[in-house]
């Protein structure tokens, strides 16, 4: 058996080591809202000369301006929706797309408004603290204390500082934006993360049914001892099917894709690294002030 | 039972009349463009006019029962537009129908008959409109069989207190009922109504009566709209982002049963036809809802396969370590569901509660009703529920025959 539970400053350390350039990055840079949230341009075109296929404009236009959307809306008709699209870019895509898929003609040309609205993201949130405040409850009625429950929603909230944290990271290098997927991603990681902690608890539970004479930091440790081979599996199982979608699924999914990875590993590292030697913690202070 | 599930999960694929849902990025759809009358609206209320134009859109959509449907705003100097997209509705003349209608409800009452058109009467606003409702449900005479349907309508308190006032002053006279300054009928009083209930009963038809219930509960339009351009869209993606999710879900199902088989053996083996099981019958949930599938809920549904082998994971590893302890294989496999049970019950239960909340199924006003986030509640619970069955129920007994010896001795 590891003593895991001896090193818990360095996991507390590591975390922080990964939440300061997170919060950093998120305060300092927020995050890069997509089109859903900030609205943008839509753009019809019809192409008077030859046929033109949707493919071939849209590599076209993506090359100009890209998370472009292009999408065919009668014979040789397409509407294209993008962000940064103004009537001085849109004169010049139109003249780039004249050049190389032949002669073209605005239908229409109008700015639109977020298909996500600021109440979508309020409203969510209160959905959050709602489901926070029950798990809260509910974890610490199911192990008869309270700090089960705030352990577990702290995990939680870990989870999810270091998940949007990464995403402000990935968007200003690499230009991610935060789209409704992402909103949807952190909903699928806060659940998970409970999920994951909450078996972790269930064994400690145990633990301290079956073994009084064990002091609580030995509960504990042998608890995540008997888990971590459970923990890892499972991670596994989810993280190969993420990778699979990562490296084949194509461009559109990749950055949900990439939030989802990244909440998956942090979800089942802070079930045992963050999450149970919290407990520990907590049950140490109480002690002192005795 | 496994046989039947199995078979049920293939029927429903295989043969059901309703096949799935796709999105508008994976479909593509109708394409509606609305225009707002603003002539009436101040310049600088426009703008929220729009907005709120927007609001009851969506929410009437919502009802309608079109999922993942695309909203947006759409301004230009001189016009105010909505752009409203919906995936594969079927009946196209009817979602404009729904959506394009003002749906404005107002009660009229009988100040007196105009002797110059031959005795008909002249009515007068009397202030009670739709925006006093609280609710409206279509209904039956229950007495009758093939009756009519009717509207009934459930007043505010304030919509209350006015509609009594309305009434006690009316005894024995017509009580109008306009829609868009429309007569829809004007039944006689016979008794004032204290209740705050009241029923239209015009000349309604299913059809049209639900199209009414649905335009009362999302609101009347705050501006005049009409759709001035209606053409169909393509997908956005196309088949080439579709045909590479699936192509990366069947390599990333394939790693995951490989390693099941390669960490659990024989166990793993059942695991991963309890998994296939659950694959066919999420999918079957999905035609029978229906849920309405965009490429990231492929990319969810795919996920949730890699999540649902938890419930096996967990009691695998339990079974393993009571075998450890040295107990004979059937007390250990009772006692390796039954403690690991105990676990997935109460991570379950968090995860069901939670989806729930997002769910917003009773439609509270302070909580989400946006189709994004209910869509994405769904799918979880459903892979939530479905999983523990297939994970527990039918993994343990796809157990049972297997080792049906080992266990009795």
């Amino acid at each position: 058996m590891i003593n895991f539970i001896k090193y818990r400053t360095i996991y507390f350390l590591l975390s922080l080591l990964v939440i300061l350039p997170s919060s950093y990055f998120l305060i300092r840079y927020g995050l890069n809202p997509s089109a859903d949230f900030t609205g943008g341009a839509l753009l019809e075109l019809r192409f008077t000369g030859g046929a033109v296929s949707q493919a071939a404009l849209n590599e076209v236009a993506q090359a100009k301006l890209p998370g472009t959307t292009v999408q065919q809306s009668g014979v040789n008709s397409f509407i294209i929706r993008a962000q940064k699209l103004d009537q001085a870019s849109s004169v010049k895509l139109q003249q780039d797309l004249a050049d190389q898929l032949g002669p073209v003609e605005e239908k229409r040309f109008s700015s639109v408004g977020p298909t996500l609205g600021q109440e979508l993201i309020k409203k969510t949130i209160i959905g959050i603290i709602l489901a926070a405040g029950f798990i809260l409850v509910y974890v610490a009625i199911r192990f008869k204390d309270k700090k089960y429950g705030i352990c577990a929603v702290l995990a939680m909230l870990h989870d999810t500082l270091i998940l949007i944290g990464t995403y402000s990271i990935a968007s200003v290098y690499f230009g991610a934006q935060a789209d409704s997927l992402l909103v949807t991603a952190v909903l699928t990681i806060l659940s998970f993360s409970v999920h994951d902690t909450i078996v972790v608890y269930d064994r400690i539970r145990e633990t301290l049914n079956n073994e009084p004479h064990l002091s609580y930091g030995e509960v504990v440790n042998r608890s995540i001892n008997q888990t971590l081979t459970r923990s890892i599996n499972n991670s596994l199982t989810i993280i190969f099917m993420l990778l699979a979608l990562f490296l084949l699924g194509g461009e559109t999914i990749r950055w949900f894709i990439f939030a989802l990875l990244i909440g998956t590993i942090t979800g089942t590292y802070s079930s045992t690294f963050t999450a149970a030697p919290l407990l520990v913690v907590w049950e140490n202070l109480i002690n002192k002030k005795r | 039972m496994i046989l039947v599930l199995l078979a049920a999960g293939i029927a429903i694929n295989l043969w059901s009349a309703k096949t799935l849902k796709f999105g508008l990025d994976i479909v593509g759809g109708s394409h509606l463009l609305l225009e707002a009358d603003m002539s009436a609206i101040n310049p600088g209320d426009r703008e929220s006019a729009l907005n709120s134009l927007k609001t009851v859109v969506a929410k009437r959509v919502d009802l309608y029962g079109v999922a993942e449907p695309v909203i947006q705003t759409a301004i230009t100097p001189d016009s105010y537009r909505l752009i409203v997209e919906l995936p594969g509705v079927t009946d196209i003349n009817q979602a404009i129908e729904l959506i394009g209608k003002t749906a404005q409800l107002d009660f009229r009452e009988n100040v007196a008959t105009d002797s110059a058109t031959s005795g008909q009467m002249i009515f007068v606003s009397t202030g009670l409109t739709g925006s006093d409702l609280t609710k409206a449900a279509v209904t039956f005479n229950q007495q009758q069989a093939g009756s009519q349907p009717t509207v009934s309508l459930e007043f505010t308190n304030e919509g209350a207190q006015k509609f009594a006032a309305i009434t006690q002053r009316n005894v024995g006279k017509p009580l109008a009922i306009f829609l868009d300054d429309q007569l829809v009928t004007a039944p006689i009083v016979n008794e004032p109504i204290l209740d705050g209930r009241a029923v239209i009963s015009g000349q309604f038809t299913t059809d049209n009566a639900s199209q009414l219930v649905i335009q009362l509960n999302a609101g009347a339009l705050p501006v005049p709209t009409k759709i001035i351009e209606q053409t169909n869209i393509s997908a956005s993606l196309g088949s080439a982002a579709v045909n590479a999710s699936v192509r990366a879900g069947i390599v990333g199902l394939g790693l995951v049963m490989g390693f099941m088989i390669l960490v659990y053996r024989l166990n793993g083996l059942l695991a991963d036809i309890a998994l296939l099981i659950y694959g066919l019958l999420t999918l079957a949930v999905y035609r029978l809802i229906p849920v309405t599938l965009t490429l990231p809920g492929v990319a969810g549904f795919i996920l949730s396969m890699g999540m649902a082998v938890d419930a096996n994971i967990l009691i695998f590893e339990r079974l393993k370590e009571e075998l450890k302890a040295g107990k004979p294989f059937g007390v250990a496999m009772h006692l390796g569901f039954g403690r690991a049970w105990d676990a997935i019950k109460d991570a379950n239960i968090t995860t069901i509660v939670v989806s729930l909340i997002l769910l917003n199924p009773f439609n509270f006003n302070w909580l989400n009703s946006s189709g994004l986030v209910r869509g994405f509640a769904l799918t979880l619970l459903i892979g939530v529920i479905l999983s523990l069955v297939t994970g527990i129920v039918i993994t343990r007994n796809l157990m049972r025959l297997t080792y049906f010896k080992k266990i009795n001795q």
